[in-house]
């Protein structure tokens, strides 16, 4: 078997004494899509954030093609994160420019790519998540919330990373414009042929864009396995959650606390 | 257990808890202390290592320096017409109107322009640069740009430090030269003062050291307002409210900072 693309091993972070991530294991394999499910406050972002180096864990390793990640150096780090893409949640585009110089921004800062060509990758990449080449003139707080995250999307993809952050990129988008972005992840991650981490509680869109699901609760990951698995998982946490039920171990536990 | 020993406990209870939020207060000033230090340190280095932003340095040029010159120049100007005004009713009763213009010349290059262009600028920039960070922070904007390859120390903090930092003892300059203005208008066609005489006199008691000295604590100024906008903003706490917060403790901050460093570096260069 290949070398796995990405793999935590029992990772741990408590901010003060709230332990957020209680010993986490993943692994994702190259080419894969993998969709971390879970509520809110389990450790989903903090997780991912992991991951991309934004936070560094209290201990357990992160490897990404085999190599120990957590103990880069800062120079070692900025390599790393040109094989990265991000779609932050919020879409996190930089207002103070343009869309064209939102998606080129990658390209132009750490590819040292000229401007000129810069921009027409950037339009290319535009046209890929379906808006015109117009659009690139117009600022971030112009657009609309799908929009803000088409763009972002194509700010993701625009230099061709190996592996592909997704923090819920189906929030606050209405029910088509989700799937519509639920269909161009899809095509943006094949087309790359790229890696791809998602965090969700949208089921719809973790149906449609997952290989494999893995359901993150209170900093472990309790249940993983292929998406067809998904519906007959025989755990009672992972049916509450993925039926959106009241009842169930997950709130009893939670009273329980409380 | 009698009386005596509950008393007792609770009295030994409360001495606990005393020492207790004494203890937290203090390791919590520490630590925004070291906190605070460190990030100076890490913004300082960045300034001094490439990769540079010219461009971006450029438009922290305009917007720290050429943007800060009508609120900077205003207060300079009525700064120096009221010193003139109020030295002249305070001197004419010791027979000292001659001394006007000295005084106007040495207390708005040495103190007068320094402080004030410091405190206005720290309204103006600190704020602006405090919400702009706040809300990039807030937004993610901070971590997509760490995302993309990009140390947000090298191309959010250092351009503005490095304004700041260059464009107040230019702002300075600006005012110290309006500032004299004022007090010669008042002079000359409020209190009949005759031009030739009083811009003699600002020029006899003028030297070198007082104006340098109002430069450099521009430029320490300069440096304290930039960087307590982008460490406050850099740590903003969540949502609007975080930012607002933010924006508050840059100002707040900064203002107080260039007080207690006036007095520092005026005991340093005039004692």
């Amino acid at each position: 078997m290949s070398m796995p693309k990405i793999e935590l091993n029992n990772v741990k972070k408590s901010f003060g004494n709230k332990v957020v991530l209680d010993g986490v294991d993943l692994t994702v394999n190259k080419g894969e899509s993998m969709v971390i499910i879970g509520g809110s406050g389990t450790g989903k972002s903090v997780m991912l954030k992991s991951v991309l180096g934004l936070i560094t864990p209290d201990s357990g390793s992160i490897k990404i093609d085999g190599q120990k990640i957590t103990t880069y150096s800062q120079k070692q780090r900025d390599g790393l994160m040109g094989q990265f893409g991000m779609l932050f949640q919020g879409g996190a585009l930089f207002d103070s420019m343009p869309v064209w110089q939102n998606i080129a921004f990658g390209l132009i800062q750490s590819k040292k790519m000229g401007r000129d060509e810069a921009r027409a990758i950037a339009c290319k990449k535009l046209q890929q998540v379906g808006l015109n080449a117009n659009t690139g003139d117009m600022y971030p707080a112009e657009l609309s919330g799908g929009m803000q995250k088409r763009v972002s999307l194509a700010r993701a993809i625009a230099t061709n990373p190996d592996i592909i952050f997704f923090d819920e990129p189906t929030t606050g988008l209405d029910p088509i414009m989700a799937d519509v972005i639920n269909d161009l992840i899809v095509n943006c991650v094949k087309d790359l042929g790229a890696t791809a981490l998602t965090i969700t509680h949208d089921m719809a869109s973790a149906r449609k864009i997952a290989d494999k699901v893995a359901m993150i609760y209170e900093g472990k990951i309790i249940w993983s396995g292929d998406v067809s698995a998904l519906y007959d998982s025989g755990n009672s946490y992972v049916e509450q959650f993925i039926h959106g039920r009241a009842e169930g171990p997950i709130t009893k536990h939670a009273n329980f606390k409380a | 257990m009698s009386i005596e020993t509950i008393k007792n406990y609770k009295l030994t209870h409360m001495a606990q808890n005393l020492c207790q939020s004494i203890g937290a207060a203090l390791l919590g000033f520490f630590q925004s202390i070291g906190a605070l230090a460190m990030f100076i340190g890490k913004a300082a280095s960045h300034c001094f290592r490439p990769p540079f932003y010219p461009r971006l340095i450029l438009k922290q040029f305009i917007d720290i320096g050429y943007y800060s010159l009508p609120v900077v120049g205003m207060t300079a100007l009525f700064t120096g017409m009221v010193l003139a005004l109020q030295s002249y009713t305070g001197f004419t009763r010791f027979n000292a109107e001659g001394a006007i213009a000295g005084v106007v010349a040495l207390s708005v290059t040495r103190e007068l322009a320094p402080v004030l262009a410091g405190l206005m600028v720290a309204g103006r920039v600190g704020a602006s640069i405090a919400a702009e960070i706040g809300t990039m922070r807030v937004t993610e904007q901070i971590d997509a740009l760490v995302t993309l390859s990009v140390n947000p120390f090298k191309y959010l903090i250092a351009p503005r430090v490095i304004a700041g930092t260059l464009m107040l003892p230019l702002l300075v300059l600006t005012a110290d030269i309006i500032g004299i203005y004022g007090g010669y208008i008042v002079s000359i066609y409020n209190l009949g003062f005759s031009s030739g005489s009083y811009v003699e006199q600002t020029w006899d008691i003028l030297t070198k050291i007082d104006v340098l000295s109002g430069l450099y604590k521009a430029a320490v100024f300069g440096f304290i307002v930039s960087m307590m906008g982008c460490y406050h903003g850099f740590n903003s706490g969540r949502g609007a409210q975080g930012v607002g917060t933010a924006t508050t403790y840059a100002v707040v901050s900064a203002s107080i900072l260039i007080l207690i460093f006036n007095y520092i570096l005026t005991q340093v260069f005039f004692s």
